[in-house]
Formats: C-alpha cells, sequence, structure tokens
C-alpha cells in the first residue's frame, strides 16, 4: 500500500509543477512564434528602416512604422497622465474622504468600469466621442484625441483600484503623526500619503500605460486608422495595435509578416514596461 | 501668520474642490456610458434579435449564433484553463519552494497577464490556425483565450489557498492523511469561493474579448456546429457591426446585450466574492 502511496503523491506532484510550468511554455512560445515571423521581414527591410520610415504603403512593399510608433506613444501618454491626475484623486477620495454611501457608490463603478469590454469602449467612443470632436473641432472627428479620451477612462479605473491599494497600505501612525504636527488632512494627503505610497502609486501607472499602449478595439474604432504622423490632435492616427488588427483581415506575405513585426515591436515595449513594474515593486518591498 | 492661514485654508479648499472633482467625474463618466448605453439599447433588443439567426438580407438579424458561439467559447477556455490554473496555483501555494524555478513561473504568470490582447491575436493565429493547422475554429479561439485567463485562475486562486489556516493542514496531517489527501479534502473545499470567484471573473474576460478571438475564432455568422467550425462571438459581432456602421439600431442592442451580461457576470463575482469571504478581485 505504502509505494503506491508515494507513487501517487508524486505523480500528482509532477503534474501540479506541469500545470505551473504551462505559463512559461506559453510565454516562450508566444515570444517564439511572434519573433519567428516578424523577426526575418525586419532583418529584409532593415531595423532602422523599418523602424524610423515614415511611409506605410503595404501595395508598395513599404513599411515604416514611425507614425504608428509615435501615435501609440503619444496616446498612451497622455491618457496615462490624465487618467493618473484624475485616478489619483478618485483613490484619495475613496480611502481618505469618503463615507459609506459613496464608498458603495464608487466602488462597483469603478469595479464595472474595470469590466466594460473595449468593443464596448470603442462602440461609445465612435457614436459620442468622435461625432462632438468632429461638430466642436471640425475633421473627421476620428482622431488622436478621440483615443486619448477614451483610453483615459480606460484606464481610469487599473490606477484608482492600484492607487487605493498604495494609500491603504500606508500605516495610520503617519496619518496621525502628521495630524498632530499640525498639518491640515490636504497637506497630509499631498504631503506624506503621496510620498509614503509613491512605489504602489508608479506601478499603477505604469500597468496602466501597458493597458494603454496594449489597447486594440477601442483605439481602432475610434483613432480614424490613418498611418501618418498626425500634426495636431484632431487629427486620425493609427497606433500599433490598431495596424495588426486593422490589416491581419486581409493581410498575406511579406505584408502579414510586416504585422507579425508590428507586434514584435509592440511587444518588447510591453515586456520593458512589465519589466519595469517589477522592478518598481520590488523597491517597494525593501523599503 | 493670518495672512499665511488664509493661504492655507484656500489651499486646502482647491485641494478638497479637486478630489471630489475627480471622484464626481469618475462618476459621472461611468453613468454616462452605462445610461446611453441602455437608453440606446434597450428599445432596440427584442425576443427576436436575441433568438433569430443573422441573415441579414433575409430580415433576419439576431445573434443567436453570437450567443451560441461565445457560449462554446466560454465552455472550451474554461475546460482547458481551469484545470491547469487551479493545479498550477495548487503548486504555488502548497508545493513550491522559494528558488529560481518558482521565480521563473511567476515571471511567466505575470507576463502572461500583461500580454494584450493583440499579441495573444496573432499568437493564437501563428500558432493555432496556421502551425497546428486547427484553422480559424472555436478550439483555435478558446485554446488562445484560455492561455490568457490562466493568470487570473493562478492569481485568485493561489490567493484563497493562501488564506486557508495553516491549523487546517497540519491538523489533517497529523491525523496521517498524505499530503495529497489533505489538499483534497482539506484545503480545496476551503478555497472553493477563490475558485469560483476567478472562474466568474475569467468568464467575465473572456465575453469581452475581441482582439484575440477575431482572429483565431473568425467571424463566421452561421451557428457553429461543433468545436472545429469557425463561430462569431458577441463582441466580435458588435465590432463588425459598429465598424460597418450599416445598422445603428443592432449595434446598439448588441452593446447593450455585452454591458448586461458584463454588469451581471461582475456582480455575480462581488457575490460569490463576498458570501466566501474572499478578498474581490479584478478580471483585468
Amino acid at each position: 500500500m505504502w509505494p503506491v502511496r508515494k507513487l501517487t503523491e508524486r505523480v500528482t506532484a509532477a503534474l501540479f509543477l506541469t500545470c505551473a510550468g504551462i505559463a512559461v511554455l506559453a510565454v516562450a512560445l508566444i515570444s517564439l512564434f511572434i519573433f519567428l515571423r516578424g523577426g526575418p521581414v525586419i532583418a529584409e527591410i532593415g531595423l532602422g528602416k523599418f523602424l524610423f520610415g515614415t511611409t506605410w504603403q503595404p501595395s508598395a512593399d513599404i513599411y515604416g512604422i514611425w507614425p504608428m510608433i509615435v501615435a501609440s506613444i503619444l496616446s498612451g501618454l497622455m491618457a496615462v497622465t490624465l487618467g493618473a491626475a484624475i485616478g489619483l484623486l478618485t483613490a484619495v477620495f475613496l480611502v481618505e474622504i469618503a463615507t459609506g454611501p459613496w464608498q458603495s457608490l464608487l466602488r462597483p463603478a469603478i469595479d464595472l468600469l474595470a469590466g466594460v469590454p473595449s468593443v464596448v469602449y470603442g462602440f461609445f467612443g465612435l457614436t459620442t466621442v468622435v461625432p462632438l470632436i468632429r461638430v466642436l473641432f471640425g475633421g473627421p472627428g476620428n482622431s488622436l484625441l478621440a483615443a486619448v479620451i477614451i483610453l483615459t477612462i480606460m484606464v481610469l479605473p487599473t490606477i484608482t483600484s492600484i492607487a487605493v491599494e498604495a494609500l491603504k497600505a500606508v500605516p495610520n501612525d503617519y496619518r496621525e503623526a502628521s495630524l498632530a504636527l499640525g498639518a491640515t488632512k490636504m497637506q497630509t494627503i499631498f504631503r506624506v500619503l503621496f510620498p509614503a505610497a509613491r512605489p504602489g502609486i508608479l506601478a499603477g501607472v505604469l500597468l496602466g500605460t501597458g493597458r494603454a499602449i496594449g489597447e486594440t478595439m477601442a483605439v481602432l474604432l475610434v483613432a480614424g486608422n490613418r498611418p501618418r504622423l498626425p500634426s495636431s490632435l484632431i487629427d486620425p492616427v493609427r497606433t500599433l495595435t490598431g495596424n495588426i488588427a486593422y490589416e491581419m483581415a486581409y493581410a498575406s506575405g511579406m505584408h502579414q509578416d510586416a504585422l507579425f513585426a508590428t507586434g514584435v515591436v509592440l511587444f518588447i515595449f510591453i515586456m520593458l514596461l512589465n519589466l519595469l513594474v517589477r522592478f518598481v515593486v520590488r523597491e517597494r518591498r525593501e523599503n | 501668520m493670518l495672512k499665511r492661514s488664509w493661504k492655507r485654508v484656500l489651499a486646502d479648499g482647491t485641494a478638497t474642490g479637486l478630489i471630489w472633482g475627480a471622484a464626481l467625474l469618475t462618476v459621472g463618466v461611468l453613468l454616462f456610458i452605462v445610461a446611453y448605453i441602455l437608453f440606446q439599447g434597450l428599445p432596440h433588443i427584442d425576443w427576436p434579435f436575441i433568438t433569430d439567426v443573422y441573415r441579414p438580407g433575409l430580415g433576419q438579424e439576431g445573434i443567436l449564433p453570437m450567443i451560441i458561439s461565445t457560449l462554446y467559447l466560454i465552455g472550451v477556455a474554461l475546460l482547458i484553463a481551469v484545470p491547469v490554473g487551479v493545479l498550477a496555483a495548487i503548486y504555488l501555494a502548497e508545493y513550491a519552494k522559494e528558488g529560481p524555478v518558482l521565480q521563473v513561473i511567476r515571471f511567466a504568470t505575470e507576463s502572461l497577464a500583461g500580454i494584450p490582447s493583440i499579441i495573444y491575436g496573432l499568437f493564437g493565429y501563428a500558432f493555432f490556425v496556421t502551425a497546428i493547422k486547427l484553422r480559424m475554429s472555436i478550439l483555435a479561439g478558446s485554446l488562445t483565450v484560455a492561455l490568457m485567463i490562466i493568470p487570473i485562475i493562478v492569481r485568485t486562486t493561489e490567493e484563497a489557498l493562501r488564506a486557508v489556516p495553516r491549523s487546517y493542514r497540519e491538523g489533517s496531517l497529523a491525523l496521517g492523511a498524505s499530503q495529497l489527501t489533505t489538499i483534497r479534502r482539506v484545503v480545496l473545499p476551503t478555497a472553493i469561493g477563490g475558485i469560483l470567484t476567478s472562474v466568474i471573473l475569467s468568464v467575465g474576460r473572456i465575453v469581452g474579448e475581441t482582439a484575440a478571438v477575431i482572429y483565431t475564432m473568425g467571424s463566421a455568422v452561421a451557428i457553429p456546429r461543433g468545436i472545429a467550425s469557425s463561430g462569431r462571438s458577441l463582441s466580435v459581432h458588435l465590432y463588425f457591426l459598429a465598424k460597418e456602421g450599416t445598422s445603428v439600431e443592432q449595434s446598439h442592442a448588441a452593446a447593450a446585450v455585452l454591458l448586461i451580461l458584463v454588469a451581471l457576470i461582475n456582480m455575480l463575482a462581488n457575490v460569490t466574492a463576498r458570501k466566501y469571504r474572499v478578498r474581490g478581485g479584478s478580471a483585468r
């Protein structure tokens, strides 16, 4: 009886490890397949030409993704800046100010905002934000500005909920000490709590950046998909994600490989951000 | 002194105002989105819309095929991801010791959670659809989506397992039960709430997923005949309706259906988490 039992234990332990290993295998396979399809075409075009080329014209086999890189970074950074400002203040409200009824209104609201599918955000943007921009500022409406507005709404819950956790983790002694020294509540929040919660807040902002740059369907529907450098906020743009999603529908051959190459660039962006988040989180643990 | 305190009052007032403004803006945006989608969509949701097949030329413009495809997608993806995710979480919580293996697994799980859907879509297309020749099918879509929800299941389940008091395990082991029996009979039943919550959160994520399934599951509008056929999920359907802009009523109705589904799933997750006192998480 004993050896059988021992064998079962061993076999199941190995099974558990295998399942945990599937995540590793998946990341390896994803990297491998994206790089395998995208890498050679980057080499063929030339890294400089591919990254910094300003013309994307698949019909002539000209593939430069600089306009998409610029659009992704611009829309991501603007959205995260706005989202962080609103999200941090909302988080402060939730942790330091809100009482029962406000809490019970705001918390589910943030949860739901986080759960709304990106295609619904895109549809919402397409039917409200885009026409509004068209009327107010002219142009087609589908624009960098529209993408920024929708992305701001989408990163808001991420940043808010992580900032809430970070603020809650600040020991109460800090608040009491600050108040006892005669600081007002606001001085306590801005001069004591924010610095103390900085690593957590930073991690939230970085995660929000990753979300904004990786977001696809919402941006695809509102940004206008014109692969040219924007000269103003109301110009239509195409992001890296939009480039892939928009053209995968009909691309083949080298064109399709160029979309995988776009994926390689996006993938590296996101992985760098993830590494940065890990770094920031580790710094928090050590402090 | 007096001047300074006056300044202080002003600064405090501004800060308080900003904080209230931000909170109201957040609530306002959500209320506006929800109200807009529901007011525009609800009037166009009727019985035929839910139960008809989709033959726009023939006057049938229902979303039944999309509902069935979405259910297939959820079912198959959960069938793959739940066992893998739960077993992986058991490994992380019960067996793993600090060290390089654990670090690599953690890094991989976190990375999986951070990879954008469109990258999953590309990978699913290159690997499941093309390399192992599943073609654009519900199976290929489900496999792709399963990879996306594994981190959700692992994270939430692991947290639930870790919340099981040590004394439970020690009591069971002291009674002569093996580690496996302890996990099966004592730890897992105690952590079932966390596992359930993670499954519900995953369903929410799958329902909303578009970029990862559009090029792995395809966009066929017929009712799928099994996991080998292509199918169009609800969210993919909304994308096409929105993009083509042919029927405003239908797109509004489809958006409302999606929003209601996600809100219901969200509520269910909250109720489950509260019932079992799980630390609430979010699918995203």
